[in-house]
């Protein structure tokens, strides 16, 4: 008995959950077919039952009342305790997101057992063995996880999102939990608005130009905006441009920002750590910018040229104007 | 008066390539330094802010090997007040032991301040183990926490946008990078950390561990890039390049 936290968003269940429930998919079958149930709390999509049907869940635990009317770490993890436990599920399942993270450590705590945190593939069930990603996913940990519940997530793309073959009736089982008091002071409080989604153009964009460490500063951006804008492009940056606050976050291309898949990318001093990779991957063109030869965003990309991307970028730049006279 | 405790590790502080030791158990360290996340890097400014805003303490807190101390003095150098260090061997605890060395030094604490995860063995998992293990309250991947009337407010980017929450201390707050921006320790700072004691402490229990059984790296990615050049004079052949695949609109 498997049982995954399901995340929603208005189109039903997130892309990450169902790269979870397909992966659940994959062990239940390595275990003869044990039934996978899910698991979500309050307000729920439209047709997220009809798609959890398609990707084969028996049985939605569904808590509602007073206490999931906002999200809570606490809250969420002691009702998806209650929902394994009547499910007798063996295995608890979320996708590596904070939220996932948050609450499968909730029930672990809990359970007082293990917890592996993003977790690619699983060897053998006896001993059950899974790999995960440590490091930023630049070493990879083989895990066991000997105790029942078995509680892991699913790093993001570790596989891809995939309906079952034959789908199945979802039913639904509601749960009312009444957590503790100390679970239910740590809920969302108050909400804003969310910022308009900028990151559209990025998505859907047919050529970005990105940036990373090597742009160097909030300076160091001209260049790379120019040759977007000379092929009709958008500007993408990795994960230490926000951090550093360089660019806005509504520009990050990788795990936690966009995931594009453009005719090109320009990828303008990007190491491309394995984050950076997830995002980018799809783009039908690669073409690397580096000073560092080994790094893995040369290694992977189709095209690279070797060298400064403030020398190399502007050369681009004249070249194209030149060309068009 | 909050008095607050910040927990930190000892993590390799890796940029580029990684090698691992013979025996698979660890990560070769010979040619690295050392540091903490990026995450608790903010939760330290954090935990100094709210010391100075209320007329508390700031505790730095740290399991980990006898070098790890390296780590408490630069916190004692940008304005943590005390530290406590819980002296073991990080390659044999899992995150429950970690949580179970640190719940003695956090029960005398108001508020209690980690990174969301660590940098190395990003498990997710210690600052809630903690709480549970306290009966405390915890919220988790906030990017600011301030105290204001005796309530802990801590905001974070959540799945739908900004979200604040409002707990009541002791409680127990994980933090993610990009809230505030760390100060760098002046030299005075440095010297007045030299001289505070550091509260050694010895684990109360036999660790778990960490239910590794070996690390591994992922497997090379075939390279068939195409080198185009080097530097400027490559610019001709990546025009190229975007004409031959149809981006460059004339």
């Amino acid at each position: 008995m498997i049982i995954v936290y399901v995340e929603t968003d208005e189109s039903g269940a997130t892309e990450m959950s169902r790269e979870a429930l397909t992966f659940a998919r994959s062990l239940s079958e390595a275990g003869g077919g044990v039934p996978i149930d899910a698991f979500a709390a309050g307000e729920l999509p439209d047709g997220l039952l009809a798609q959890l049907g398609e990707y084969g869940v028996r049985t939605l635990h569904h808590a509602v009342g007073d206490a999931v009317s906002a999200y809570g770490g606490g809250v969420w993890g002691a009702a998806l305790q209650e929902a394994r436990a009547a499910a007798g599920s063996v295995v608890v399942m979320a996708s590596g997101t904070p939220r996932g993270n948050e609450v499968l450590a909730h029930v672990a705590a809990r359970l007082d057992v293990p917890m592996a945190a993003n977790v690619i593939s699983f060897g053998g069930l006896a001993p059950f063995v899974v790999t995960r990603q440590v490091m930023g996913g630049s070493v990879l940990e083989e895990m066991r996880l000997d105790q029942r519940p078995a509680v892991f997530s699913v790093a993001g793309h570790a596989v891809e999102a995939s309906p079952a073959a034959t789908p199945t009736e979802t039913t639904v089982a509601e749960l009312k939990p009444e957590p503790a008091q100390t679970d239910l002071v740590a809920r969302v409080a108050s909400r804003e608005a969310p910022p308009p989604d900028l990151s559209g153009a990025l998505k859907t964009a047919k050529v970005v130009v990105g940036a990373g460490r090597g742009a160097g500063g909030p300076n160091g951006f001209d260049g790379v905006l120019e040759l977007a804008e000379l092929l009709d492009g958008t500007l993408g940056v990795s994960r230490v441009v926000t951090g550093a606050g360089w660019r806005p976050h509504h520009e990050q291309i990788g795990q936690t920002g966009s995931r594009i898949s453009p005719d090109l990318y320009v990828a303008c001093g990007i190491s491309g750590a394995i984050q950076h990779w997830a995002g980018c991957s799809s783009a039908k063109t690669i073409l690397a910018i580096n000073t560092d030869a080994e790094a893995p965003m040369v290694t992977k990309a189709h095209y690279a040229v070797i060298g400064d991307m403030h020398e190399i970028v502007p050369a681009i730049n004249e070249e194209i104007r030149r060309r068009r006279g | 008066m909050t008095n607050v405790l910040v927990c930190v590790k000892r993590v390799p502080d890796v940029s580029g390539e990684v090698a691992l030791t013979a025996d698979g158990q660890g990560i070769d360290t010979g040619q690295l330094g050392f540091t903490i996340s990026d995450h608790e890097a903010c939760a330290v400014e954090l935990a100094v802010r709210i010391a100075t805003d209320t007329g508390g303490t700031a505790t730095v807190a740290t399991v980990g090997p006898a070098e790890a101390v390296e780590q408490l003095r630069n916190a004692l150098a940008i304005g943590c007040t005390a530290a406590v260090h819980v002296v073991a061997d990080t390659a044999a605890l899992g995150p429950a032991d970690v949580a179970r060395g640190l719940a003695e030094v956090a029960r005398e604490q108001d508020l209690v301040l980690l990174g969301t995860d660590a940098a190395d063995s990003g498990d997710f998992q210690v600052g809630i183990r903690l709480a549970h293990l306290l009966d405390r309250p915890v919220v988790n991947g906030l990017s600011t926490v301030e105290v204001q009337d005796g309530t802990v407010v801590a905001r974070g980017d959540g799945p739908e946008g900004p979200e604040t929450f409002r707990l009541p201390p002791p409680a127990v707050v994980t933090v993610m990078e990009g809230g505030v921006e760390p100060r760098y320790p002046s030299v005075p700072g440095r010297m007045k950390a030299k001289k505070v004691p550091i509260d050694e402490r010895r684990p109360v229990a036999a660790p778990a561990g960490p239910n590794r059984v070996a690390y591994t790296l992922p497997p090379p990615v075939s390279s068939d890039v195409q080198i185009l050049g080097e530097g400027a004079a490559a610019a001709p052949a990546v025009v190229d390049l975007f004409e031959r695949i149809g981006v460059l609109s004339k």
